[in-house]
């Protein structure tokens, strides 16, 4: 980390603290309505929705929302997602994992009417971003796949899909987020509780391998034990610990 | 313009625990991870950490060493800028303020930074690691302190929202002038009070 990637605005690419423009931090951070356009259950534990942000900050593909849900009564509780869609899309695109006693992602899944507002704020961090301009190894676990997905169609966006290789993994195809637009890419997926479909398997060292380039930045998204795991082989094959950038999912509800 | 209630929302915890800051949930049993790198194979054999920067006598210590200075123990809570927090923790190893009294704090010093051996590094006013506020700890309610929670050694400063607390530390260096972090460079806040919910710039 110390080295390799610096998080300053060179690896933007594309530098811009114009405001509205992707470095706007403080545009960022304030509170907003956003008006909820489309939403859309792609599964049972799943929910996406595409909002309408007014005075939008443009993001970065890798960055977050937060969405902060207020009571009648004030009490307020609010929770960060990855956004999925591509800067250049009207629309933020959210993929929230409906976690069964998530007091945030049941509302967003089972209450969330297009029509609706929501308060949000970003987008957030600057870290885990990619600009599209150097080359990116991006590896997702479950709903880690989101913010991976933003970087995809960032890639199509600026004729970049060359430098971006994907690595996916779920349990099922149904587990899969986009998993569509994952294997139209060419992604290599791993579904590992998938006897019988043609990608059944694991991201297993002989995977990894097949992916690493020192020269490339590695974005890894998902829960703690996938993400542990992905570091071990990566830094066990030769991807410099240096490159990885790492977005863990913690059990947030 | 900033909506008056959300539709339909009511929220889960009628009573809400005082011990958590504005915007947090309580994790319960859990401790989740969250680190922005890869994580480090650190050997606590050979581990060291350095105190240095504006102190009179800069100085290096082995866990061994740790060891045999003043224990101390920090019981409570923990808040992390994500909306988690852990209540009613417990850690266990030395209170920073013996750090700095066996280097000698100069009068210009101001802030700090703290540095990881993977490079991460968070910065904060010194007032904010002295006095009984910061710790440096090797154990987690009786056990080691786990790899993907800093261990072997990590700091602890819980205050603040938890990034101000670095893992795997190696260095903490006294300064005249405040240089912004890892995360602070990267959107976060400068100081990070969760009771005023200093989460990002701006707040």
């Amino acid at each position: 980390m110390s080295s390799a990637s610096t998080g300053t605005d060179e690896d933007f690419g594309v530098p811009d603290d114009r405001p509205g423009g992707p470095n706007d931090r403080r545009a960022a951070a304030k509170w907003r309505d956003a008006r909820v356009v489309e939403v859309a259950h792609p599964a049972v534990d799943a929910v996406v929705l595409r909002l309408a942000v007014p005075e939008r900050v443009q993001h970065h593909p890798g960055q977050h929302y937060v969405v902060r849900l207020r009571a009648p009564d004030g009490y307020t509780a609010q929770r960060s997602y990855s956004v999925a869609s591509s800067p250049a899309d009207d629309l933020v695109e959210l993929f929230v994992e409906r976690i069964d006693d998530g007091e945030v992602s049941t509302y967003l899944a089972d209450v969330v009417e297009p029509g609706d507002d929501l308060e949000v704020r970003g987008p957030i961090g600057r870290w885990f971003v990619w600009s599209g301009y150097t080359r990116a190894v991006a590896i997702g676990g479950g709903s880690g796949v989101a913010p991976l997905v933003g970087m995809l169609r960032h890639a199509h966006d600026v004729d970049r899909t060359d430098r971006l290789r994907l690595a996916v993994s779920a349990t099922t195809r149904d587990r899969l987020p986009y998993a569509g637009e994952l294997e139209a890419a060419g992604a290599h997926i791993a579904l590992t509780r998938a006897p019988g479909d043609p990608h059944a398997g694991r991201l297993d060292a002989a995977a990894i391998a097949a992916l690493v380039d020192p020269g490339a930045t590695v974005y890894l998204c998902g829960s703690a034990r996938f993400t542990g795991a992905m570091e071990t082989l990566l830094v066990d094959v030769g991807q410099p610990a240096g490159t990885i950038r790492v977005e863990r999912f913690g059990p947030t509800g | 313009m900033i909506v008056a209630t959300t539709r339909g929302f009511l929220g889960r915890r009628r009573e809400r625990d005082p011990r958590l800051p504005p915007g947090q949930y309580d994790v319960g049993a859990g401790w989740p991870v969250l680190t922005a790198e890869a994580t480090p194979r650190v050997d606590a054999d050979t581990w060291t950490v350095t105190v240095d920067g504006l102190v009179d006598t800069p100085t290096t210590w082995t866990l061994r060493e740790l060891r045999l200075l003043t224990p101390s123990v920090y019981a409570g809570d923990i808040h992390c800028v994500t909306t988690w927090s852990k209540l009613d923790t417990n850690f266990s190893g030395i209170s920073f303020d013996t750090l700095l009294d066996a280097v000698g704090v100069q009068d210009e010093a101001k802030f700090v930074v703290e540095r990881s051996t993977t490079g991460y590094t968070t910065n904060l006013p010194l007032d904010d690691v002295r006095g009984g506020k910061a710790w440096v700890v090797w154990e987690h309610e009786g056990r080691p302190l786990p790899r993907e929670h800093g261990g072997p050694v990590r700091m602890i400063v819980p205050h603040l929202y938890f990034w101000k607390s670095a893992k795997w530390i190696e260095r903490i260096t006294l300064l005249d002038h405040d240089e912004p972090g890892f995360w602070e460079v990267n959107g976060y806040h400068e100081r990070g009070d969760p009771w005023r919910e200093q989460r990002f710039d701006g707040d």
